[in-house]
Order: structure tokens, then C-alpha cells, then sequence
């Protein structure tokens, strides 16, 4: 294992602000993972902690095949998680809204461009992701439709879903986009928590990494666990379950439950009186993709993804 | 008239809505004229812009001859909490238009936007640069709209007008998506976020009553010419971005002419008593941007200047 500073620069008054890199193997660009790249992001920064963790043992027994290498950025935002700041907190600005980066622009443009330079050009790509819309996934391997998405190397992660979905235009500067669209095979992974750290959906993202690095070849000794055969799913076929009402949210089911039609998944109570102001059912029988997690709500907020089936 | 264009439900005992002032006079089927503003919850000058125009357009409302539509705070939970973004919204809200009625609250608020305002007969954004930086009276086109634009732009008494490239991020603004749909719009940046540049705000004022005149919605012959701006097409900006972090003093504001090699700043160590860099123009030009927010990091936009041709 070799550490390496991929980015450092100065700051007005803090420490310097300094991005690691921890590189394993030797030879072929083979796969690059990156974690938090905003500062809630803890559960894929411990996601990456373990990575490292694992792969420097495993580098140590030779368990990494001869001639791949693997580097891992656990963080791109130190300086955001130290303050508890979602984004680049002297402007507000998303580093993975920047991608792929420009050095002589913006502060997080550089930081953006720094870390594409030191990516780009591997055959895999695994970003740790979270979502812009605040709640609890499915651990699952999403991908951007770019006409490069590749499929089948998304099933070999063995999660319970991989789901494409069309990208927008705010899309089109996110590492996963500008990954593929500069030939890596890219992979956005959701652990199914963003700001808690959850140890179970933690080691199950882990051990489905490590899967696909061995079904890929490039370590040698695969993971334990029980691998699904991956459902591929479009998140426009989602059936989208928004709330009539605002209020409280009381939550009746969690992501990956199965629920029935017509079963309640969740009550909007009056934050006043008590009173059930809504009563949120399942229109059909499925899995709870994604499920919204805080405590209020407001009137047409999306509450709940059900993979109908 | 009052209309209310968004209403849902907050959490705890509150409606969140969208209003704008419909201001209605002589001819029913005449033009529509829209102000919108407030898309960004810390730019400000849009409010005393459209305070004014709803002030002086109801009291001389014999001169109007067709419709004005006033929408003051198209992200009202943003103004009143100081934040740019929309409270719990990873999204700018300038980068989600057209919306989607199936989305978030967010992307159903920006479809609802859309919907009320297309097929105006021109519609005017104003926002206000950020906290970061200061800007002087400026529209901003987009380059594929700009022979369908800059005839209007001309018309608003702007010191400067900027055709600018094409991202495909800045597909998702409102004025991008309204274009899209035939439906002319104008972006006006102007001053600096959190204040309210009073004079900057009488100058658009007027140039919005200008530029409805000539379109015959406005019988005000008190309304002179105003000064041509400046304009900028193809590449001819340089950027000028911070090369250290540190803190950023100037003596300069924005709309006025630099000649290459000349200071606009310098960017200093507080703790050492040291310079750290000099900002600089590399070019004979119009500055019309300039940093305003003092602490800066590497990489931070200092200055954005109109290269002049020689
Ligand atoms: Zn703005």
C-alpha cells in the first residue's frame, strides 16, 4: 500500500486542505474507488476505511492478482465533514456537480479536476454515492444512461438491484457521467444511509465490492455473503408513492420491506391535534426501493419508490 | 390582482405559496410582460426592482396597454432563511427547470413556474451575483438565442450585455427552458447578494418601462433614450481565479476600464503580514465583475474582464 497526496492546497485560516489517495497493487489502471465527496457522507467514508483496511491485508497475503492496481480515495471533502457541511462551505458548491473539473476554475473545480486526473483512465470506477433526495435506500449499484452503462458488470456486484435511470441536465457534471462517458466502466454504489453510519448495509456493500473485484479478477480471493442474481430496474418504472398531506411522518415500513396492495406503509399525522391526516398505502404489491426518513413532511414530497413485482 | 401560482402544505401550520401581481390595463388581448425574481434567496435587488415597477405601474395605470405579471420571490423559503438553494434541497433552483410535476416538491414548484409563465411576450429574470462577488447592470445570453435576444437586451440600459457558451448545466435555468419554448427571456445580474444597490434598481426600473415602450405596452414620452451598452460576443471574456487562498483586498468596483498589467488587488496573509499574490489583468479591458466577499480560497473568481479589441 502506498499513500499519496492526490490534490493539497492552502486555506485562509485552517489547516491545509489535503486529498489521500491509498494505492494497492502494481500495474494496469484497473479499478479506482472514490468515497464521501460531501461532508455526511460517513457511511461511505467507513465504507472506504474498511476497504483500505481489508485491501492492505490482502495485498500483504498476495491475494491481489499480479498486475492490477486498485486506488482508493476514501474522502474528497475532509474540510466539509470537519464542519459538518454537506458542500464546499465557503461556497455552497457540490464537488460532484463539477465533474469532469477544470484547474484554472473554481476552488472545487480544481479539487474536481484533481481527482478526474488521478481516476481517470481505469477500467472500473466505484463511487460511494448518496442521493439528492434525503432518505433510506436498498443498497443497490445505480448508473446513469449514457449509451456506455455497462450492465452486466453491474450484476456481478450480486446487490439485490441495479437501476439505470435517465440523466437530466444538473446530471451531466457528476463523476458517474463524465467516468463513462471518458471510458470507465462506472458505478455509483448506494449503501442505504448517508449521515448514520449502518454496520449491516455497510458490510453487505462491502462484501458485494469485493465480489465483483474477484468476478472481475482482480483479487483473487472473493467475498462471503450470499450474492442476489441483481434485478435491473429503470427508476422511471418505480411507482412513486408522494404524500397527499404535510405533517408528521410516521414511518409503518423500511427500505427492503415487502409489503402487500393496499398495505399502509406510513401515517402523516396532524403535528397539532393527532389526528391521522393521512393513511399512506401501497397501490400494489412490492419492495420498498427507497423511503423518505424525516420526521415532517411536506405536501406532495416524495415518500416512497416501490419496485412493484 | 394577487394570484397565487403555488400553494401546498408546510409541516407545522403554514401554506407555502408563490404569488405574483397581475397589473392589467387597456387592451385584453395586448402584450404580457413578466418580472420574475428571487429564484436565488440571497440575491435582493429584484425586490426593490419589482417593488417600483408594482408601485409606479399601479399609479400611472392609465399608461399601461397590456398586461405586467410581478413574481417577486419564486423561492420564498430561501429569502427568508438567507440561503441561496432551497432549505433541504440539494439542487440549485436554477437548475431544475422545466421541472417535472412527478418529482420532488422542488422540481413540482419549477414545473408550476414554467406553466404560468410560458407565452409571455417577454419575461425578465433579475438576480443579483451572489455574496461573493459584485456585478455591474448586465444581461446575460445565451449564444444559441442571441440574434432573437440582444435586440431587447439593447433596449434595457444596461452598461454591458454578455453572450456566453452553452453549458449543458445551464439547460435546466428558467430562462433556458422559457427560450426553449418561444417564450423570450432575459437574464439581468446585477450588484451583489444580501444588499440593494439603489441606484443599480432605478436603472433597471427604467429600463424595463424603456424597453415596454417600445413594445407599445408603456405611453410614457417622458422615457429618453437610453446609453447603448457594451457588448460581448464570442470568447472574449478572461477569467481572472485566485492563485492562493488567503484574504483579498482591493480600492476597485466593478464598471470600469483596466489596462493590462494593472492591480486589481492583492490577495494577504493576515497572520505574517505578507502578500501572498497580486491579482492582476492581463488585458487592456471592462472589468465588470469583481470579487466582493474577501476570503478567498485557490481557484476563487476575482474578476471577470471584457477584453476590449485594440
Ligand atoms: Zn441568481
Amino acid at each position: 500500500m502506498r499513500i499519496e497526496t492526490i490534490f493539497e492546497m492552502t486555506s485562509p485560516c485552517r489547516d491545509n486542505f489535503r486529498i489521500q489517495g491509498y494505492r494497492f497493487g502494481e500495474g494496469e489502471k484497473t479499478l479506482a474507488i472514490v468515497g464521501a465527496m460531501r461532508g455526511d457522507e460517513v457511511q461511505q467514508q467507513y465504507i472506504c476505511s474498511q476497504l483500505v483496511n481489508r485491501l492492505t491485508m490482502m495485498e500483504q497475503r498476495g491475494e491481489i492478482v499480479r498486475g492490477k492496481s486498485i486506488l482508493v480515495i476514501p474522502s474528497c471533502n475532509p474540510f466539509s465533514m470537519n464542519v459538518s457541511r454537506r458542500f464546499w462551505a465557503m461556497d455552497n458548491t457540490d464537488i460532484n456537480r463539477m465533474f469532469p473539473g477544470y484547474d484554472q476554475g473554481e476552488t472545487t473545480q480544481r479539487i474536481a479536476a484533481a481527482v478526474f486526473s488521478a481516476i481517470n483512465g481505469f477500467e472500473y470506477g466505484i463511487q460511494m454515492a448518496s442521493y439528492y433526495v434525503p432518505g433510506d435506500f436498498v443498497p443497490h449499484v445505480r448508473m446513469l444512461k449514457t449509451g456506455y452503462e455497462d450492465v452486466e458488470t453491474a450484476r456481478l456486484f450480486g446487490m439485490k438491484y441495479v437501476t439505470i435511470c435517465q440523466p437530466r441536465p444538473f446530471d451531466t457534471a457528476l463523476l458517474n457521467y463524465n467516468w463513462q462517458l471518458w471510458d470507465t466502466k462506472a458505478f455509483s454504489v448506494y449503501a442505504g444511509k448517508t449521515d448514520r453510519i449502518d454496520r449491516n448495509t455497510g458490510n453487505e456493500t462491502l462484501d458485494a465490492i469485493f465480489r465483483m473485484m474477484k468476478r472481475t479478477g482482480i483479487i483473487h480471493q472473493g467475498s462471503l455473503g450470499v450474492a442476489y442474481d441483481s434485478i435491473l430496474i429503470d427508476e422511471a418504472d418505480l411507482l412513486h408513492i408522494k404524500a397527499h398531506h404535510a405533517g408528521i411522518f410516521c414511518r409503518l415500513v423500511d427500505a427492503g420491506s415487502r409489503v402487500a396492495a393496499g398495505e399502509s406503509l406510513a401515517h402523516i399525522i396532524d403535528p397539532y391535534n393527532g389526528q391521522v391526516l393521512s393513511d399512506v398505502k401501497s397501490a400494489a404489491e412490492g419492495t420498498v426501493f427507497f423511503a423518505h426518513h424525516r420526521p415532517v413532511v411536506f405536501q406532495n414530497a416524495l415518500l416512497f419508490m416501490i419496485h412493484v413485482a | 390582482m394577487i394570484k397565487t401560482i403555488v400553494s401546498t402544505e408546510l409541516p407545522i401550520d403554514e401554506q407555502f405559496r408563490i404569488r405574483k401581481n397581475v397589473i392589467q390595463h387597456g387592451r385584453k388581448d395586448g402584450l404580457r410582460f413578466c418580472v420574475v425574481t428571487g429564484t436565488h434567496g440571497d440575491e435582493l435587488e429584484g425586490q426593490m426592482v419589482c417593488y417600483e415597477l408594482a408601485r409606479i405601474a399601479t399609479e400611472r395605470i392609465d399608461l399601461l396597454d397590456g398586461t405586467l405579471e410581478i413574481y417577486p420571490a419564486l423561492n420564498p423559503l430561501g429569502i427568508d432563511t438567507i440561503q441561496r438553494g432551497i432549505p433541504n434541497f440539494d439542487l440549485d433552483m436554477n437548475r431544475i427547470f422545466p421541472g417535472d410535476p412527478q418529482g420532488t416538491m422542488a422540481e413540482q414548484t419549477a414545473h408550476a413556474i414554467i406553466e404560468d409563465i410560458k407565452g409571455a411576450d417577454l419575461v425578465i429574470d433579475i438576480h443579483s451575483s451572489n455574496l461573493y462577488l459584485r456585478e455591474t447592470p448586465q444581461v446575460r445570453i445565451n449564444v444559441q438565442n442571441s440574434e432573437w435576444l440582444v435586440p431587447f437586451a439593447e433596449r434595457l440600459g444596461m452598461d454591458f450585455v454578455w453572450v456566453h457558451d452553452a453549458a449543458t448545466v445551464l439547460e435546466a435555468t428558467l430562462a433556458h427552458s422559457l427560450n426553449s419554448t418561444g417564450t423570450p427571456c432575459l437574464v439581468v445580474e446585477m450588484g451583489v447578494g444580501q444588499r440593494i444597490n439603489h441606484k443599480m434598481c432605478r436603472r433597471l426600473v427604467r429600463g424595463i418601462l424603456h424597453l415596454m415602450q417600445t413594445m407599445g405596452m408603456w405611453k410614457d414620452s417622458s422615457i429618453d433614450e437610453l446609453p447603448n451598452p457594451l457588448i460581448c460576443k464570442g470568447d472574449h471574456v478572461t477569467f481572472l481565479n485566485a492563485e492562493t487562498s488567503g484574504v483579498f483586498l482591493t480600492e476597485l468596483k466593478c464598471g470600469v476600464n483596466v489596462s493590462k498589467g494593472q492591480t486589481i488587488g492583492q490577495i494577504v496573509d493576515p497572520l505574517c503580514g505578507r502578500v501572498l499574490s497580486t491579482v492582476s489583468s492581463p488585458v487592456d479591458g471592462y472589468l465588470f465583475t469583481i470579487r466582493a466577499y474577501p476570503i478567498v480560497y485557490e481557484g476563487s473568481l476575482m474578476a471577470r474582464i471584457f477584453n476590449l479589441p485594440c
